[in-house]
């Protein structure tokens, strides 16, 4: 009833080819943004509600590390999910990023932090694409097993030469201050405007490069790559800008996760461990979806914050004493299961239930 | 995604009911890890932790008649996790956070600034930023007791003595069999520095994490024949260091472990192959101590306590949480002789009182812990306050205590923490503390 599209008629190309052709949609995307950029901050801001609301736990506990994963899930899934390249190698890209923004930062003087950040992820872009050519001769398991190569190396290579960390002895680097045209970002609230900026530009890039020729030809390869050579679709380039592009979001997302969230990174935090995290994103949120990665990071990363707090609500409420560890292990428990459940019930993902409700929403209350 | 928000939000809201603070309480949050590879060192330092933090609840009532409340929450030695939890728990109680022990190198990197700015003090003890001993550049960060620097001049000096004094170390040959990891690599420095001084040979041979393949190592270190091995493992690499030096008949009883590698865990999964290798302790084992009785007589004859493995107390591991629970306790304490004994001390009283621990034998003998602990003596220069270790020794049952405290070496640690905390202020703009300001 309310989300039916009827009565909305589209006069020209540019109405039919924008990038929410559904009303209901446009609204509902404005109203999320205008309560991302304005509201939270807002109410953030409000003395009375910031008072009952703890908003530096939200901003620097979930919001923050929410939108970076996010940015570096969207890398993956540009690349495994639209180009149907699969990579382990995420982690490693995100190191390169974070490394690459401090180094620039460190021996560039007076270099701008937005320009540090593109840098960096430039540079992880040619990192990505020298791992992504064994993609023109391999494909499959067998890729993933060379990006796994690229794991391994980046974090090695970042912990073996010591000019990487500035010669610290732990190999452990400090971001430095972040300052966007003069704007000083030192408080939790500006530092999630600035990655909600950062995440939403680059979403939108994004969503673009898919549904234009690049992403076509993406699709295709990914489809059946022989059949793309077929009707003329350049392989080797269309591969290569698919690791280049994903690596840039990733390195950009590295970047972000140094300077805006933990502030110190080492190597070994980049380890396949979180590679793997990320890749359970796209899975479960959806493989060859924008909104999936977004979906994906919100519940790898909030189910298990979610599960732990629940637990220790029940600790409370109930007085009962968990034996230790228990709640612990339960939290990983509920996990693994709510995981296999999604995939069996729906392997494409958060983005394709999403995309049945609102075909269901279609016909609702009516279905006929 | 908003429903879910709208449940973590339900799920605090609970949380936050349930736990109606009463006013004289003083918080500690108990970030830790009882899950994970690592599982087995986090369950038993903050099973050691927390029961002693019941004991003083159950046999004193508190700090001066303030109770210790905790929470615990799960970090999975995982520094977003980890970030995750500080933030959470930093507000709760009457005054907040008192102090954090985060557990992981990893995760106290990223509580540097955030505790700096948040005003709570960041304990680390026996792992974390090593320069961070230089209190007049790290005001808000503590890695009490010995950090790895001044750990591995005790050792030397504890090879020393083994070979019959420092100029005996001329000429020898010492190998440094490490994780090849950020925290592995941090002795290496101190090491060349202490090879040039007393003329003996080092060779750093690195293995690659996890560190469950040590053939080719243990082959190299069979033809460089040295006198002695330093083990900087972690985790599963111990186990299989120890196993691989059997195979190829390298004497247990030449090789010196970083605490990290001097666990009963670390050891008994090598069996026979352990057994004579020493390794460095800041705490011993064994529950024969007037501190650990007081936690049996008040927690576990109660039916509480927090080891399901009752076995278990009175390990490494689990003696280390109990050193974890002192120290916070007597910065609590003296905090409050300071700012109004019986009330609950913010983060900025109880940094004052870290920086002003003074923990002497006779406080030790006080606490029941005369040969468990070193004595402590923190300042604003040094937020080390220790830097003195024991050395156990495996017998194939228990870790034997086979030294008394040996001092570490500071005229190498210090001028060496000195320069990497300038390079750290000149990087970040700080301006270090006058330490004689300080009150």
């Amino acid at each position: 009833m309310l989300y039916r599209e009827t009565g909305q008629f589209k006069s020209d190309y540019a109405a039919d080819q924008q990038l929410f052709p559904i009303r209901q949609d446009r609204i509902a995307i404005i109203a999320l943004l205008a309560v991302a950029f304005l509201g939270i901050p807002l109410a953030a801001a409000t003395p009375g509600i910031a008072g009952a609301i703890d908003f530096n736990y939200w901003f620097n506990g979930v919001l923050i590390p929410f939108l970076i994963f996010s940015l570096a899930a969207l890398g993956l899934n540009i690349l495994t999910g639209y180009a149907g390249l699969l990579s382990l190698g995420t982690a490693a890209f995100m190191a390169v990023g974070a490394f690459a923004a401090y180094n620039f930062e460190l021996r560039v003087p007076g270099i701008p932090m937005l320009l540090s950040f593109v840098l960096a992820g430039c540079v992880a872009a040619l990192v990505g694409l020298v791992f992504g050519l064994p993609s023109l001769r391999i494909r499959g398991f067998y890729l993933a097993v060379a990006t796994l190569a690229a794991q391994f190396f980046v974090v090695w290579a970042l912990t073996k030469f010591a000019w990487f960390s500035n010669y610290s002895t732990s190999g452990v680097i400090t971001a430095q201050k972040i300052v966007v045209f003069g704007w000083v970002v030192d408080t939790p609230v500006k530092r999630y405007l600035l990655v909600l900026a950062v995440v939403c530009v680059m979403a939108l890039a994004a969503k673009n490069l898919v549904r234009g020729a690049i992403g076509r030809a993406w699709m295709a390869v990914r489809d059946m790559d022989v059949a793309a050579e077929v009707v003329g679709i350049p392989i080797v380039r269309t591969k290569l800008l698919a690791f280049a592009i994903s690596s840039f979001y990733c390195g950009v997302a590295g970047a972000l996760y140094a300077f805006a969230y933990l502030g110190t990174v080492e190597p070994a935090g980049f380890e396949l461990d979180l590679s793997f995290r990320i890749l359970f994103m796209i899975i479960i949120g959806g493989v060859g979806s924008i909104l999936g990665s977004f979906l994906g990071a919100a519940f790898i990363v909030l189910l298990p914050i979610f599960l732990d707090l629940s637990a220790n609500a029940i600790e409370h409420t109930f007085g009962l004493a968990l034996p230790s560890g228990l709640a612990s292990n339960l939290t990983l428990i509920i996990f693994g299961a709510l995981i296999v459940f999604f995939l069996v019930v729906e392997p494409l993902g958060l983005a394709r239930l999403w995309q049945i409700g609102k075909e269901k929403l279609r016909l609702w209350p009516f279905p006929h | 995604m908003s429903l879910k928000f709208g449940k973590a939000l339900l799920g605090l809201a609970v949380l936050a009911a349930g736990g109606a603070q009463a006013q004289n309480e003083q918080f500690i949050p108990m970030s830790g890890y009882w899950v994970g590879p690592y599982a087995a060192g986090g369950s038993g330092i903050f099973g050691g932790y927390i029961d002693y933090v019941n004991m003083l609840n159950a046999r004193d009532g508190g700090i001066n008649g303030v109770k210790l409340t905790y929470e615990k929450c799960e970090t999975e030695y995982n520094n977003a996790r980890g970030v995750e939890c500080y933030e959470r728990t930093k507000k709760r109680g009457p005054t907040g956070a008192s102090l954090v022990m985060p557990l992981s190198t990893g995760i106290t990197y990223s509580l540097i600034d955030k505790g700096t700015a948040d005003h709570i003090p960041i304990v680390s003890i026996g792992y974390g930023r090593t320069d961070a001993s230089d209190g007049r550049v790290f005001p808000w960060i503590f890695p009490l007791i010995t950090n790895y620097w001044s750990q591995n001049t005790a050792k030397i000096k504890f090879i020393a003595s083994k070979e019959g004094g420092l100029d005996k170390l001329k000429g020898k040959k010492i190998v440094n069999i490490y994780h090849d990891s950020a925290y592995g690599k941090e002795t290496i420095p101190v090491l060349d520095a202490q090879a040039a001084k007393y003329g003996f040979q080092v060779t750093h041979i690195p293995v690659a994490h996890p560190g469950n393949e040590q053939q080719a190592q243990w082959l190299q270190i069979r033809q460089i024949k040295p006198d002695w091995v330093i083990l900087r493992g972690w985790g599963v690499m111990n186990p299989t260091a120890l196993k691989a030096a059997a195979k190829v008949g390298f004497p247990r009883n030449k090789m010196v472990g970083v605490w990290w590698s001097g666990a009963e865990e670390d050891v008994i999964p090598a069996g026979d192959a352990a057994k004579g290798f020493y390794a460095a302790a800041f705490n011993v084992s064994g529950s024969n101590y007037p501190v650990i009785k007081d936690i049996e007589k008040n927690v576990y004859s109660k039916g509480k306590g927090e080891m399901e493995d009752h076995s278990r107390v009175g390990s490494i591991y689990y003696n280390r949480g109990v050193v974890f629970g002192i120290v916070t306790a007597e910065a609590i304490r003296t905090a409050q002789e300071q700012f109004g004994k019986g009330k609950p001390m913010t983060g900025d009283q109880i940094r004052w009182g870290l920086e002003h621990l003074n923990i002497d034998d006779k406080k030790l003998k006080q606490l029941g812990a005369t040969g468990f602990m070193q004595a402590l003596k923190v300042s604003c220069m040094d937020h080390e306050g220790g830097g003195a270790v024991k050395f156990l020794q495996w017998d194939g049952n228990k870790w034997n205590t086979v030294t008394d405290w040996v001092n570490s070496d500071q005229s190498i640690v210090r001028p060496m923490i000195e320069e990497s905390a300038a390079k750290y202020a000149k990087e970040k703009g700080i301006t270090p503390r006058d330490c004689s300001k300080e009150g």
